[in-house]
């Protein structure tokens, strides 16, 4: 337990990305099986143990410490888990520590009226950090910013494999992974994953820089504003991966239940809804499905999901991803009627004359509400990630406001002794500025260096690590789409906004109001 | 015998002594005050005299300017003290910082310590903490939730000298309070063995003078602000807390921020200042130091009077102790413990 004690312990105070990514690699390459595969599974939140909660850790300190203190404590701390960790008394005398597949083991075989008594003989074993670690892996919730993403391509670093291969083995092993490992440090061969549901890293898209692209050469969809899914089918088995490949098919029952046939499609979950041409709704309606681990019949029905699909990696036992786009298409457009057109439809292609009558319909897809267009090359194989000039996203121009700042906080990492964090608002009726977005970027370093100067110099007021801001500065703010929101006073909340430009031209008073913005709300 | 405590008056911003017309630590200025230790929580400028250990009063002359060699001001050793009013008071080591004191008052027959804050674990810049015997024990309670337990300081300057070896192009910046903590940590680093230069913010400059006056010895310690940015490269720099993420912080070379604090046991915290190595070196006394001090000492009522109260409060009344809490307030406990 040690080793992955230090590891978490480092985890939670690291904020960079590369650095976490340098600790896991040296993680695995330096820890044994089963241990390494339970920890990264606990990294991950891939383990649950059914008999221990939150509630059995309460019960257990009860035995061991006054319930008065421990109350006290733990609205101190904030955490149970941590506030369990630190009132543990040590035991007496010298204890052989726990390893991490030991306590894993312990754990599995508990049953909720031995799970008490097996978590206390596991903490009598170790100091304070240990039995963090230990109540964090029984618990789930880390917190210590490792994505699954991240476990992967600190496998892919580790052992020196193609990450595109560590993705597709990944969700198809259970932890701890052995034959993965196996297969990572060259002592045996690629798994098998035939009759698995197992993830395809997806195909992405690079930005279109310039224009006046063929149009015999790509084939142009749109581009609708949900998540990128895959469905998959293998076995028995269905389930749905988000672009990251984390598993989502819990939160999307219907759509389980919905795909009866054996193939792998990729393609984006939307719900029905007018907003994007009438189509479907907007992303914030979709955020109301996502994340949910439950769901209630009421939400089955006010946000129908389904698939709009986009492409066909698979079908019968057969790969596509080989074959051009054209050949993966005609057999999609003959695939989609195997599928309840309930819950899946077929992404169009758009018959457009040439690239300008292509770029007068983006144009419109402002009105439409659609985020823009993809562009596919038609001769293309479906490849994991971004390949340079064979997928192209031509998203709509971002709408923008003038906003003026109200207040900033510092960043992380190298941005720490920077107040590059900053919200701003628009004027209301009654002539109040009112907070509708934070942004942390969009800006150069100079621009940064001088907003930071900016900021240090119009301080009235302090809160904490907040500082409010003399409200004199007006920032065009750039954003993809702007909603409804109860979350904040304005009532909006925007989606992906960045600083486009600093206005120090522009009176404050000249910025925008609420009413302007409430106008573009999809 | 006089009644329990009656002849002192806990009041919000200090401890008055009635029959000597005197405070101990007051808030706010006072035309005769007693003061335990340096800290700007317990120490104020303004008093008519001031009475303290000669550590104290030094530290009171460099910080608020208070006037250490006028004769209404007087300096006692450890164990020396004077009379007032009836009261005999004296000063003992409280293991705080450097002059930190405990206060024992006598009078009518009773025995009354005022504590200040302290702890008990060895301290390179100061006297150990004395167990005085006595019937009230008026004790601080920052750390009073057994949640703080530190770990052997040690450990935690191991960790400190094995982050600076670890990424040889960074500089660590150490965190920490620049009255005491900062110099502790100096002092642990070369008892550790640690012989470099260590690098100082030029806040922390005339109290490491002060202290090295006062026989500490801290090695050579040089100034940010006269150095350049490469010889700070793997090198230890200590600034006081507040100067962590800020400009100031951009002349050293992609520093690991550190910090110095009992504070540090909570992980939460610790992020909360954005803090990449967490040092717990307190020069408060932990949970376990509390309360084992408590019994040690074995007073006949102990008074509680500033931090988790509550905490200790409960500890109290679980062994069947009579204690009660005296809600000082003005305390500045963030940044110190």
């Amino acid at each position: 337990m040690k080793r992955f004690a230090a590891l978490i312990d480092r985890l939670i105070y690291t904020r960079s990305r590369n650095t976490k990514l340098a600790l896991i690699v040296d993680y695995l390459r330096h820890t044994p099986d089963p241990d390494r595969g339970w920890a990264i599974a606990a990294l991950t939140g891939s383990l649950d143990f059914p008999a221990v909660k939150a509630g059995t850790v309460r019960a257990l300190l009860a035995t061991r410490v006054d319930e008065e203190l421990f109350r006290l404590s733990r609205h101190f701390v904030g955490d149970t888990a941590e506030t369990a960790a630190l009132l543990w008394p040590d035991a007496p005398g010298k204890k052989a520590e726990p390893g991490v597949s030991e306590a894993v083991d312990a754990l599995f075989a508990a049953t909720r009226s031995d799970a008490p008594a097996v978590a206390a003989s596991l903490l009598d074993r170790l100091d304070a950090d240990g039995r963090y670690t230990l109540l964090k892996l029984a618990l789930g919730g880390m917190r210590v910013g490792v994505s699954a993403r991240l476990a992967k391509q600190a496998f892919a670093q580790a052992f020196d494999v193609p990450i595109d291969d560590v993705e597709e083995l990944w969700h198809a092993i259970p932890p701890p992974y052995a034959s993965l490992f196996a297969w990572g440090e060259g002592r045996a061969e690629r798994p098998d994953l035939n009759d698995v549901a197992f993830f395809r890293p997806f195909m992405l898209a690079h930005p279109l820089e310039a224009e006046g692209i063929d149009l015999a050469d790509y084939a142009a969809e749109w581009k609708w504003d949900g998540i990128r899914v895959q469905i998959v089918r293998g076995g028995s088995e269905t389930r749905i991966y988000s672009r990251g490949g984390e598993e989502i098919s819990g939160a999307f029952p219907e759509l389980i239940a919905a795909f009866d046939q054996d193939a792998v499609i990729d393609g984006e979950l939307l719900v029905r809804g007018e907003v994007q041409g009438g189509e479907a709704a907007s992303f914030n309606a979709l955020q109301q499905r996502l994340g949910r681990k439950v769901v209630s019949k009421r939400m089955l029905a006010d946000y129908p999901a389904f698939v709009r699909v986009y492409d066909l990696l698979g079908v019968d036992g057969n790969d596509l991803r080989g074959l051009p786009w054209t050949e993966r298409r005609r057999q999609l457009e003959a695939f989609i009627p195997r599928l309840a057109a309930s819950h899946f439809d077929l992404s169009q292609v758009i018959d457009a004359k040439d690239f300008d009558d292509l770029a007068e319909r983006r144009a419109g897809a402002r009105d439409a509400a659609i985020e823009g267009l993809m562009l596919k090359r038609r001769d293309a194989p479906y490849v994991a990630g971004r390949r340079a000039g064979l997928w192209y996203k031509w998203k709509r121009d971002p709408l923008t406001a003038d906003c003026v700042m109200m207040y900033a906080q510092r960043g992380n990492g190298r941005r720490a002794s920077f107040y590059s964090d900053y919200t701003f608002g628009c004027w209301s009726d009654a002539g109040e500025l009112l907070p509708v977005g934070k942004a942390y970027s969009g800006f150069t370093d100079e621009e940064l260096k001088w907003l930071d100067k900016f900021v240090r110099d119009n301080t009235p007021n302090r809160f904490g690590p907040v500082r409010e801001v003399e409200k004199s500065l007006v920032l065009e703010v750039a954003f993809d789409s702007i909603h409804s929101s109860k979350r904040h006073k304005s009532g909006l909340a925007m989606r992906f906004p960045r600083i486009s430009r600093i206005r120090r031209d522009k009176p404050a008073e000249e910025a925008d109001r609420i009413a302007t913005l409430q106008a573009m709300v999809t | 015998m006089a009644k329990t405590g009656t002849w002192i008056e806990p009041h919000p911003g200090g401890i008055y002594v009635k029959p000597a017309d005197l405070w101990i630590d007051p808030s706010r200025p006072v035309e005769c005050a007693a003061v335990t230790h340096g800290h700007a929580d317990h120490a104020r400028s303004g008093h008519g005299a001031v009475f303290a250990t000669p550590g104290t009063l030094a530290i009171m002359a460099l910080r608020y300017g208070v006037d250490a060699g006028a004769s209404h001001n007087r300096a006692y050793a450890y164990g020396d003290g004077f009379e007032r009013g009836g009261v005999r008071f004296s000063f003992h080591p409280a293991g705080h910082v450097l002059g930190s004191a405990q206060i024992l008052m006598e009078y009518a027959g009773e025995r009354i310590v005022v504590t200040g804050d302290y702890k008990r674990r060895p301290d390179p810049t100061c006297a150990p903490f004395e167990v005085v015997p006595c019937d009230i024990f008026v004790t601080e309670a920052t750390f009073g939730l057994p949640v703080f337990r530190h770990p052997p300081t040690e450990g935690e300057i191991a960790k400190l000298i094995g982050a600076v070896r670890a990424e040889p192009d960074r500089s660590v910046l150490v965190g920490a309070y620049a009255l005491g903590k900062a110099q502790r940590v100096i002092a642990e680093l070369r008892r550790a063995g640690w012989e470099a230069p260590i690098f100082i913010h030029g806040a922390l400059e005339k109290m490491c003078n002060l202290y090295a006056a006062h026989g500490v010895d801290l090695g050579e310690l040089r100034l940010v602000s006269e150095t350049g940015k490469a010889a700070m490269a793997g090198q230890i720099v200590l600034a006081p807390p507040a100067a962590l993420n800020d400009r100031w912080s951009r002349r050293l070379p992609d520093p690991v921020t550190a910090m110095a604090s009992g504070w540090m046991r909570v992980r939460q915290r610790a992020r909360q200042r954005m803090v990449e190595l967490p040092l717990v070196i307190s020069d408060h006394a932990d949970w376990d130091e509390l309360t084992a001090t408590i019994a040690e000492v074995n007073p006949g009522e102990t008074w509680i009077t500033h931090g988790s109260e509550d905490g200790l409060l409960r500890w109290c009344e679980l062994v069947q102790r009579k204690a009660r809490a005296l809600h000082l307030v003005g305390r500045d406990l963030e940044e110190e413990a």
